[in-house]
């Protein structure tokens, strides 16, 4: 009982020893904000990731990929069991995306992901990442009309008639005008097309006709990055700049199946744009209809007209093991005898994974470095308490008390600083994890700077998840070193000689 | 008070309390003396300590028997041992050789555990510098024995009745109306009669007092041991002072002088 009435009065009485465990109190606040920040960056990213690649990816290294998907898909469900959720297959190539932008053409190289629109919102999030609400819903990329959000005003069917209307408005003025600069040589005029002397003239391309204009080509999903340039206003407020949006043609060239490959090209008309806030996907991916793909690329069977894919995406139930059913994929199909390549998405991504996982754990044995230096405090001050009631022990003793009791005295007292210390630094963590962004907010005022730049990360707030393991955690661990500090001190006091003790001054 | 009635007294102490016989286990008689006589025996009390290598005695064979219910004074000048020998018969130090028993059992080679029982319950022992815990109130000091003698549980549970037993030593050593002063706000005599009520709430036989006056004026001092001369007339409490106030000594029952580390009985 003295041991707690004690150690009471001197936490009460003794505040040097409260402010050696301001450290430890900082230390534990600190650990709780980075960590709840990285595991919400984290969880961030994964979702995004996640998101696009499914769970498995089934690759083909091959150009002409996988002759018969279904039947693979079929040996994948028998492999894996019930595991599997979903499957789809989908056809990866590098192609080349132009479109015009005020009359120059824009190229850029892009990933063409052909999909087939019916399994592949099974499997992956795609589609929440689409910019219309109804695509979200069900993509079947035919063109909608607007509704693709305020910043993507004019857009979509409406968008597009009017600006093939001016457009063919623009080339009937530049037709007139060439009819009126003709009017001038009346020798020329009175040539006839058909009697002419070039060759070429009957098979020359004729203008498209109005229509057939106005009939959107097959659809094409871009990546948001891919279609517009992220920068700032004058103003300074961060601004997205469309170069193309729904409703727009674009052009792609990609190399046919077989070899050697050829290239071909034809129009894609924008039906929509995704934003995964993966800059990596953003600026990379576009979707088209699977069948559209492989009919161009020539990966349809003729005789059996079952079309190719290069990749399987695969859906495993909630809770599987992603690693152990890649390894049983590995095992039935080994890379030495066949030409696949059988990935979980945090394989596809580990750089980036191990990189972040890396520096969350750097962070924080940094961080619980910062409270290990506090022990020393904790350890350096109690030494000194023990110095100054040195007498109190020696009186203590005198009156029965044993060795372990003084030495409990100032273990828990260490405890009770630990309890303290962590306990006020977990409050300070937590109350600042939850109003982090008012803080960041407060921060960008007084100092004039974005603490996180919106050009450069895509979220609007500092993702923040709180897991509830890794605070009792850290704030053991807290605890822990200030027990641990106060051992030697307390040793210390539990030798003490009573006379020599008591003779103290 | 008859013999009869204080061998009863003993042995309600040893039987009432749980740990009583730790010391007495290893204790085997070391003198022919009836028990009831003499309740703290010594013989041949060696003590040295080391300073620079060199080792310089402070008692060189000390033999004293002390009755059940004497008050006895050892008197000396500084530096003649007499602390020395207080400590070592409140088992705060050990002899270098030399037996010393309690109730005829030995306890200058008790263990720590022993030594603890024996400190909080047998002995109580007052100090010059009074030597209270600054952090805690008057009360707080007396009851201190009692918490440390009780785990937790079963001092809250009791909290009450020994808090009341705190306030009737303090009343009896006339302390009753500062119950909540922390010892700063004290006299030093008050500080005084709270380290005596602390010194005899586990109802001890024996109580050391080391120089209890010698930080006192001469009234106070005088006071103190007054204090003390009642409780030996009617608690029949044993009593060794060490001073070296000659005045005071003279109040006690018997006057031992300490001399070159050995004893001299003068009176």
């Amino acid at each position: 009982m003295y041991k707690l009435l004690l150690c009471s009065r001197y936490l009460r009485t003794r505040y040097i020893a409260l402010a050696s465990i301001i450290s430890v109190m900082l230390g534990v606040a600190t650990m709780i904000v980075v960590n709840s920040v990285m595991a919400g960056f984290q969880d961030e990213m994964h979702r995004r990731l996640h998101g696009i690649l499914s769970d498995l990816v089934f690759e083909s290294h091959g150009v002409e990929g996988i002759a018969n998907p279904d039947e693979l898909m079929k040996e994948i469900r028998e492999t894996l069991g019930d595991e599997v959720v979903a499957m789809t297959p989908n056809v990866h190539i590098p192609s080349m995306l132009a479109f015009k932008v005020r009359d120059q053409w824009i190229t850029k190289p892009i990933t063409l992901i052909g999909i087939d629109t019916k399994s592949y919102a099974d499997v992956s999030d795609f589609s929440t990442f689409l910019l219309h609400p109804d695509n979200r819903a069900r993509l079947d990329f035919s063109l909608r009309d607007g509704g693709f959000g305020s910043r993507l005003e004019p857009a979509g069917k409406a968008y597009r008639q009017r600006r093939l209307a001016m457009e063919l408005a623009y080339q009937d003025q530049i037709e007139q005008m060439v009819a009126l600069t003709a009017d001038v040589s009346p020798e020329e005029d009175a040539t006839d097309p058909a009697a002419s002397d070039d060759p070429f003239a009957a098979i020359a391309p004729k203008a498209p006709s109005v229509e057939s204009m106005m009939e959107p080509h097959t659809g094409i999903v871009l990546g948001i990055s891919i279609a517009s340039i992220r920068q700032r206003d004058s103003e300074g407020d961060v601004a997205d700049y469309f170069l193309c949006r729904p409703g727009d043609d674009v052009r792609l060239t990609f190399p046919t199946a077989g070899m050697p490959p050829d290239a071909v090209s034809d129009y894609f008309t924008v039906v929509d744009l995704y934003e995964s806030k993966m800059s990596e996907y953003d600026a990379n991916f576009a979707f088209v209809p699977l069948e559209k793909l492989q009919w161009l690329r020539g990966m349809i069977d003729p005789k059996t007209g079952v079309g190719a894919a290069t990749a399987i995406q695969i859906k495993l139930a909630d809770g599987a093991d992603l690693n152990a059913a890649r390894d049983k994929l590995q095992a039935k199909y080994p890379p030495h005898l066949f030409s696949y390549r059988i990935q979980t998405w945090k394989d596809m991504q580990g750089p980036l994974l191990a990189a972040v996982q890396m520096e969350t754990t750097l962070l924080n044995i940094l961080l619980f470095l910062i409270i290990a230096v506090a022990g020393f405090g904790i350890l350096a001050t109690f030494f000194m308490i023990v110095v100054e009631k040195t007498k109190d022990i020696g009186i203590l003793k005198s009156l029965g008390a044993s060795s372990r009791g003084v030495m409990s005295i100032f273990m828990t007292y260490g405890f009770s600083l630990g309890i303290v210390g962590s306990g006020v630094g977990m409050i300070l963590g937590l109350v600042f994890v939850v109003n982090i962004n008012r803080i960041a907010a407060l921060v960008e005022q007084l100092t004039g700077r974005e603490v996180f730049d919106p050009t450069i990360y895509y979220f609007q707030k500092i993702p923040t998840i709180i897991h509830p393991l890794t605070v009792a955690w850290i704030v053991l661990g807290a605890v822990l070193i200030a027990v641990i500090a106060s051992v030697l001190p307390a040793l210390r006091a539990a030798r003490l000689h009573p006379v020599e003790a008591l003779r103290y001054e | 008070m008859s013999s009869g009635l204080r061998t009863n007294r003993s042995a309600r102490l040893t039987k009432g309390r749980g740990e009583g016989p730790h010391f007495q286990r290893s204790a085997r008689p070391a003198s022919t003396e009836p028990i009831s006589e003499y309740i703290l025996t010594t013989s041949g009390l060696e003590k040295s300590y080391r300073k620079d290598k060199i080792n310089i005695p402070v008692l060189r064979g000390v033999d004293l028997k002390i009755r059940d219910g004497e008050f006895t004074a050892i008197a000396g000048q500084s530096g003649s041992g007499k602390s020395t020998l207080l400590h070592l018969l409140g088992t705060l130090d050990t002899p270098d050789s030399g037996t010393i028993c309690f109730e005829g059992n030995r306890i200058d080679n008790l263990g720590p555990k022993g030594r603890d029982v024996l400190r909080n319950r047998h002995f109580g022992m007052i100090f010059q510098f009074y030597h209270l815990l600054p952090e805690l109130t008057t009360l707080e000091n007396a009851v201190l024995p009692l918490m440390i003698s009780h785990n937790t549980f079963r001092f809250l549970r009791n909290a009450k009745k020994y808090r009341e037993r705190a306030k009737y030593w303090l009343d009896k050593v006339g302390l009753s109306h500062r119950l909540k002063h922390r010892p700063q706000e004290l006299s030093g005599g008050e500080m005084q009669r709270v380290a005596m009520a602390r010194a005899l709430i586990s109802s001890p036989r024996v109580l050391l007092a080391d120089e209890p006056t010698g930080n006192l004026d001469q009234q106070t001092g005088g006071e103190i041991v007054d204090v003390l001369r009642s409780l030996n007339g009617r608690e029949n409490l044993t009593i060794v002072m060490v001073t070296h106030d000659m005045v005071l000594a003279t109040e006690a029952d018997r006057l031992v002088r300490l001399v070159d580390g050995r004893v001299t009985e003068s009176r």
